[in-house]
């Protein structure tokens, strides 16, 4: 807590009250290899920014005894990494979130670990991020751990990224150290498109830099980490020129409503626009558009705009259901059904070519495959390589044909409507996550490579005589 | 809560983000439900799911496991709050902690918690079924919340497995589960304490009245002072009681729930207090003091 806001806080709380409602929100994850200082630097901020209680660090203490690494000092790892069995093994193993708050933001921080079986965990930890922290230890300089991070980073879409060069009190706050740092990430990051990163020198054990400004850093005239946090300039990346609401939920309580709910991908909605629902290409108009809200007095609202979440009422009866997408008329994304994507691979269990798999976007489930793998990327190096499958942590840009079209926006234009990911069918396990980049520039009329053995068309063939009610699909059709 | 420049403040962010939760475990699940815990999280949950579904009720019922040594105005509360939203209300006691009787006074904290608690709990999911059940805890309140994910995987004995959570992406969640596997699902996971007494400020929401500090007959027991809510408590221990201006940072069993000394007597007088004071709100909780995991422990034996 800063010392301007506890004064508020002891004086005039209903100010104070004030000044946090206005708050902005900033998601950040932090990287770096085992061993850089990710938990130490977020114990750091925590605890210099006022935010661990007096029984969390008297627990922590009796921790450092036990388990901590720091000998006699607190050990403020042991803050964040929370679970028991990785507390025992030294590691942090999962992604972990953490909140804090400054008299301008609030902060959710996801602690993702960083060595190179977990890539699945930062990644989850990246998808929600507005910004990213790349821990590097000032010993050592870019490291190809270094590159991991930066490159999933740049293929989940991060927009800002700080590259912390922690422990510079082990190479005596060496101003040419970090320079030579800073050379050397800057040097590699263009590759990745990475523009602009922002560098800051700290020492997370010490405290150098983190909250306050060194004393041992004098050459360092940029802002310490957790002012840097508090004031880089968050201007809105959302897009508020393309509306689009995937249907979630269709709210019919009685004869006479039928609202149509979800959370707005991007643009904004006003009673009165001309809509088309996706991919049936209906139309009509927006009779309401309705709030969240617990009385009828305060439900109809002007105008919505993402990431809102609303109820849709419109003029006619037309036909909505979950999974279909809501779109002004005067600007109609694509539709397809065949897709270039970018894929991270999250379980043990390979990706094959050609199977079955589940594939949620947005609201919409539709099953679908993967017909090639385009090229693997090889993400210490960035090398591209051929591949026949994906293992886990792999990454990869395929082709991803589903069983139907939908409408999408690239990943890069708007994440909401162009991010996927990938269930089994039959373990229900979360397989990988996917961006699309576009619809597939492969010939349009690529075709699935399964084929279906004698028993298959048979049995395909038996089904569709004796069961129509199943609505089996000929297995002709499916080769078509 | 004001919508400035087309920019949401982070609590109408919180807020979107509860409801996207809330609208699509009802929308993919056949027999959802809410537990519902009568604390300050659990009123600003109900609050949300209102939201989410207005002008239709919330399409659940609300779930309350009664070990029967919560606060009296606790179960008052949470009958009218039913009746005033108008939603079902399940109050489930186990029956086989009933019958022995079950006392944290004689049998323990853990002891009492185990079974009136978390089994309860298990033989109530057990008995209606349900496939997503909705739960107020935050990932600020406890470490090993801290890796919890919004859609938490449960197998058929309720178990939570903590090396094998689904990896959960943007706010893509997957429900799919076999039958007899249930998810747990927290849509309050990324508010903190103080986001949630702001919401309940600014919202207006009913909150028990043991949130806010008054004169209340307490008693010194195993480090913490309780409240003498009942003749249940043992008469040695209660005619040591002292009137004493206390109020509850938390809310669950009289005899587990530490009072702490308060004068704050309104909303803004809690939050004051609450970011003025250096302990945590889970220590007036005596359940979580014993070993460092315990948390942990408990749910992976199936506790909330």
């Amino acid at each position: 807590m800063a010392v301007e806001q506890s004064k508020l806080l002891k004086t005039d709380i209903e100010a104070y009250l004030k000044q946090h409602e206005n708050k902005e929100l900033l998601r950040f994850i932090t990287c770096g290899s085992v061993d850089d200082g990710k938990s130490t630097l977020i114990g750091r901020l925590l605890h210099d920014s006022k935010m661990i209680f007096e029984d969390q660090l008297a627990a922590i203490n009796k921790d450092s005894k036990k388990h901590g690494t720091t000998g006699d000092t607190i050990d403020l790892a042991l803050l964040v990494d929370g679970l028991q069995s990785e507390r025992e093994q030294g590691i942090t193993i999962d992604v972990a979130y953490r909140y804090f708050a400054t008299d301008k933001r609030k902060f959710i921080i996801a602690d993702t670990p960083g060595h190179e079986q977990y890539t699945r965990n930062m990644a989850t930890g990246a998808s929600t991020a507005d910004l990213a922290i790349i821990l590097i230890d000032a010993r050592y300089g870019v490291q190809t751990q270094t590159r991991r991070h930066s490159y999933i980073t740049s293929l989940l879409a991060i927009k800002h990224i700080v590259v912390a060069v922690n422990k510079m009190d082990l190479v005596a706050f060496s101003e040419e150290r970090f320079n030579q740092i800073k050379t050397e990430y800057t040097e590699f990051a263009k590759e990745l498109g990475i523009t602009d990163p922002i560098f800051t020198p700290v020492s997370a054990l010490t405290g150098d830099n983190v909250v306050n400004a060194s004393e041992n850093m004098p050459w360092f005239t940029g802002l310490p980490l957790m002012k840097l946090l508090d004031t880089i300039p968050l201007h809105d990346t959302t897009d508020l020129e393309h509306f689009r609401l995937p249907v979630q939920y269709v709210n019919r309580p009685n004869l006479d409503f039928r609202g149509f709910c979800g959370t707005i991908a991007a643009g904004t909605i006003q009673a009165g626009d001309e809509i088309t629902v996706l991919p049936s290409l209906k139309t009509s108009k927006v009779k309401q558009v309705i709030q969240p809200a617990v009385s009828a007095d305060e439900m109809v609202v002007e105008i919505a705009f993402a990431p809102m979440g609303v109820t849709l009422t419109l003029e006619d009866e037309v036909d909505i259901s979950r999974g279909d997408m809501i779109v002004k008329s005067s600007n109609i994304p694509e539709v397809a059904d065949q897709f270039e994507v970018m894929l991270v691979w999250m379980n043990e269990a390979p990706m094959h070519i050609g199977a079955d798999y589940l594939i949620k976007r947005a609201t919409n489930v539709t099953t679908g495959r993967f017909l090639q793998v385009d090229h693997k990327v090889e993400v210490n190096t960035l090398a591209q390589q051929p591949a026949k499958q994906l293992e886990l942590n792999e990454i990869a840009q395929c082709q991803l044909s589903l069983n139907q079209k939908i409408s999408f926006d690239p990943y890069d234009k708007i994440k909401g409507t162009g991010s996927f990911i990938v269930i089994d069918k039959y373990t229900n396990a979360t397989l990988a996550a996917g961006m699309i980049r576009g619809a597939s520039s492969m010939q349009a009329h690529i075709q699935s490579r399964k084929e279906y053995s004698a028993f298959e068309k048979d049995l395909n063939v038996l089904i569709r005589q004796y069961y129509p009610e199943w609505q089996c699909v000929s297995t002709n059709d499916l080769l078509k | 809560m004001s919508i400035t420049n087309q920019r949401l403040t982070h609590l109408k962010k919180l807020e979107a983000e509860s409801i996207y939760v809330m609208r699509e475990v009802i929308a993919e699940f056949d027999n959802p439900a809410m537990l519902y815990s009568v604390g300050k999280d659990s009123s600003v949950m109900l609050h949300l799911a209102q939201k989410a579904f207005y002008p239709a009720l919330p399409p659940f019922p609300l779930v309350h496991v009664d070990t029967t040594w919560k606060f009296r105005e606790m179960i008052q509360f949470r009958n009218q709050r039913a009746k005033d939203v108008g939603m079902e209300l399940i109050a489930y006691i186990n029956p086989k902690g009933k019958e022995l009787n079950i006392s944290p006074f004689t049998h323990g904290a853990g002891m009492h918690t185990d079974i009136m608690k978390t089994q309860g709990l298990r033989q109530v999911l057990d008995d209606h079924k349900y496939d997503a059940v909705f739960g107020g805890a935050r990932r600020d309140e406890e470490k090993s919340r801290a890796k919890e994910r919004i859609y938490s995987f449960r197998d058929k004995n309720h178990r939570w497995d903590p090396k094998n959570q689904r990896p959960e992406l943007w706010e893509i969640y997957n429900g799919r589960h076999q039958k007899g596997e249930s998810i747990r699902v927290f849509p309050l996971s990324n508010w903190t304490e103080l986001d949630i007494w702001q919401y309940i400020y600014l919202e207006s929401i009913p909150i028990p009245d043991l949130y806010f500090a008054k004169e209340r007959p307490v008693v010194k027991y195993e480090g913490t002072k309780i409240m003498v809510d009942d003749e249940r408590m043992p008469e040695e221990l209660r005619k040591t009681a002292k009137m004493e201006k206390v109020r509850f940072r938390t809310l669950g069993c009289y005899p587990l729930t530490g009072a702490v000394p308060s004068d704050a007597e309104t909303l803004p007088e809690i939050i004051q207090e609450m970011l003025l004071t250096k302990v945590s709100e889970r220590q007036g909780r005596l359940i979580d003091h014993d070993e460092a995991g315990s948390m942990e422990k408990k749910k992976i034996e199936g506790y909330f």
